[in-house]
């Protein structure tokens, strides 16, 4: 089984403002594009971040073969708990995914 | 008056930029030359602080090439977020570097400056008046949240810069903007497409990020009355139509709306498309303008004091167990904090990070394995000074501590005299709402200078 990372162009993760975080799925082209949208579910990344279902958003955009999730950190960026401060870390996590 | 050609030279100012495609933009005539100072990304210090990110000699050099770029155009330079968080003192740090460039230069100047920061007590009447609303997800306002706030800003929008525009002004140093009023005030004043002035000056507001070659920074925007055009300025760069669509979703939670002062925009009928090899036509956005004129509130106050330590484990049980010691080892440092400084848990924060196991993702890492040594980061934040007496406590535990009582005392491997790095005052995000305004000009003020 290969990876999520393995099978799409390009995954990227960043803060959008202190207070929320999005990640981005670049699938490549319309076939990978409608695989991950159908396979790929909100579960899958609810249990992965450790946010709950109804703080995440999820969009999928045909013209770009994009899905991107929005969620609201669980710490506001610069916290001096945050480890991250852009987020842009935890694409790995998806990248990495089982898929 | 249409079209109405912005050059943005960079994302920011302090990131460099292509000198040849500045050069290049200057020569297509722009009508305004636009750059970012600023942004909430690099976290509350700034804010906070109320000081750059930048080095004052970066920008200095910077702000030369466009101040010399805006004599040849002869046309208004503006620079939104000074110093990095857009407070009053960064919009004067940033008057103080033009006047010194404008003796360099020998430049006569009339110059217009944006004052953005807010008073507390200006705040707390608006807060009482029920002015001031929150966004999602937001810390709890209160009058003493607002009292220890260090500094408060409000995100101007394009009607501000347009009244520094009709100044005659031929630079703005404006407080903290949104990244996209800079650009978008000028075209929006002149009658172009409005959702298409917003949604170019998102597309813009990062420099060349919207092209295939990021680095290059400069790009020149187009506005008239359907639509925008835009078109990177560096001989080694092009838009294509994806490069340009996919910025929209860049650091945006919602790729389709993008909120500003006074409305919305919704990009979700934009068509783009390639005219050439290098520009990209977008037309399509529609503005949607609130009932209520509002503007985003950014405020910081201090999380506390910091101090840090670095100890590194190279010790094969020790690495293996690092988890069990670092908890063993708190639990101690704890009880001897408050036995010895009579200090209790409450008043101050002791973490450790484990790196080479999971000190960037922390809970959420899923792969952990045995790595060769880890480097153990002990954070101490306390909300007086006291961190770095603190840490010198535990600077000798830190060093020896062993796994356990039958052991011959471990040594562990410090990198740095002195141990601990002062980290000193940290600060936190403490604003995410917004504030309502009868007219757009009631927050801010406005100062001319000329040299």
């Amino acid at each position: 089984m290969s990876t999520l990372g393995e099978k799409v162009r390009k995954i990227r993760s960043k803060n959008a403002g202190p207070f929320w975080i999005t990640i981005d799925i670049f699938c490549g082209n319309k076939k990978i594009y409608k695989e991950v949208c159908c396979k790929l579910t909100n579960l899958e990344i609810i249990n992965l971040l450790m946010i709950s279902e109804q703080h995440l958003k999820r969009f999928e955009i045909d013209d770009l073969n994009v899905i991107k999730f929005s969620f609201p950190r669980k710490i506001i960026q610069g916290d001096i708990f945050d480890r991250d401060m852009h987020g842009a870390q935890l694409a790995v996590l998806l990248s990495e995914m089982k898929f | 008056m249409i079209p109405i050609k912005v050059l943005v030279p960079a994302g920011v100012l302090g990131l460099g930029f292509d000198l040849e495609a500045l050069n290049y933009g200057v020569k297509n005539n722009p009508d305004i030359i636009s750059i970012d100072g600023g942004s909430t990304d690099s976290g509350p210090y700034s804010l906070g602080s109320g000081k750059s990110k930048y080095s004052r000699a970066a920008i200095k050099a910077e702000w030369k090439s466009l101040m010399i770029a805006r004599e040849k155009a002869n046309v208004p330079l503006v620079i939104g977020s000074c110093g990095t968080c857009g407070t009053n003192g960064m919009v004067d740090w940033m008057e103080n570097i033009t006047i010194e460039l404008a003796e360099e230069l020998n430049q006569n100047l009339k110059i217009a400056k944006l004052y953005c920061q807010q008073e507390k007590n200006y705040i707390k009447k608006n807060f009482q008046l029920n002015k001031i609303f929150p966004l999602n997800p937001a810390p709890m306002l209160n009058n003493q949240l607002i009292n220890e706030m260090k500094n408060i800003v409000a995100l101007a929008g394009a009607e501000q810069i347009q009244e520094c525009i009709n100044t005659g002004a031929e630079i703005i140093l404006a407080g903290r903007t949104t990244d996209t009023a800079i650009i978008s005030a000028l075209p929006l004043m002149k009658g172009a497409n409005p959702g298409s002035s917003w949604h170019g000056a998102k597309v813009a507001e990062c420099g060349a990020l919207c092209s295939t070659n990021p680095t290059s920074g400069v790009v020149m925007v187009e506005f008239d009355k359907t639509g925008f055009t835009v078109e990177p300025m560096s001989k080694n760069a092009f838009c294509t139509s994806e490069t340009v669509a996919a910025h929209m979703l860049y650091e945006n939670a919602d790729p389709y709306i993008l909120h500003e002062p006074g409305g919305y925009i919704d990009v979700t009928y934009s068509n783009y498309y390639n005219i050439d090899k290098k520009k990209v036509r977008v037309e399509g956005a529609k503005w949607h303008s609130s009932k209520q004129y509002s503007v985003k509130l950014e405020g910081a106050k201090i999380a506390g004091y910091q101090s840090s330590l670095l100890v590194l484990l190279r010790d094969k049980n020790y690495v293996e167990n690092v988890k069990k010691w670092t908890d063993k080892l708190s639990k101690f440092l704890k009880r001897e904090i408050n036995e010895r400084m009579a200090i209790d848990t409450s008043e101050y924060s002791l973490e450790f990070r484990h790196i080479g196991l999971n000190s960037t993702l922390g809970e959420l890492e899923n792969n952990i394995r045995s790595p060769v040594e880890v480097g153990v980061l002990c954070l101490i934040t306390s909300k007086n000074q006291i961190s770095t007496e603190i840490a010198k406590l535990i600077n000798p535990f830190l060093l020896h501590f062993p796994l356990s009582s039958n052991e011959e005392l471990p040594t562990f491997a410090f990198p740095f005299s002195p141990v601990h790095s002062d980290r000193g005052c940290v600060y936190e995000f403490a604003l995410n709402h917004i504030l309502e305004l009868d007219n757009p000009m009631d927050a801010f003020q406005i100062k001319i200078t000329e040299v």
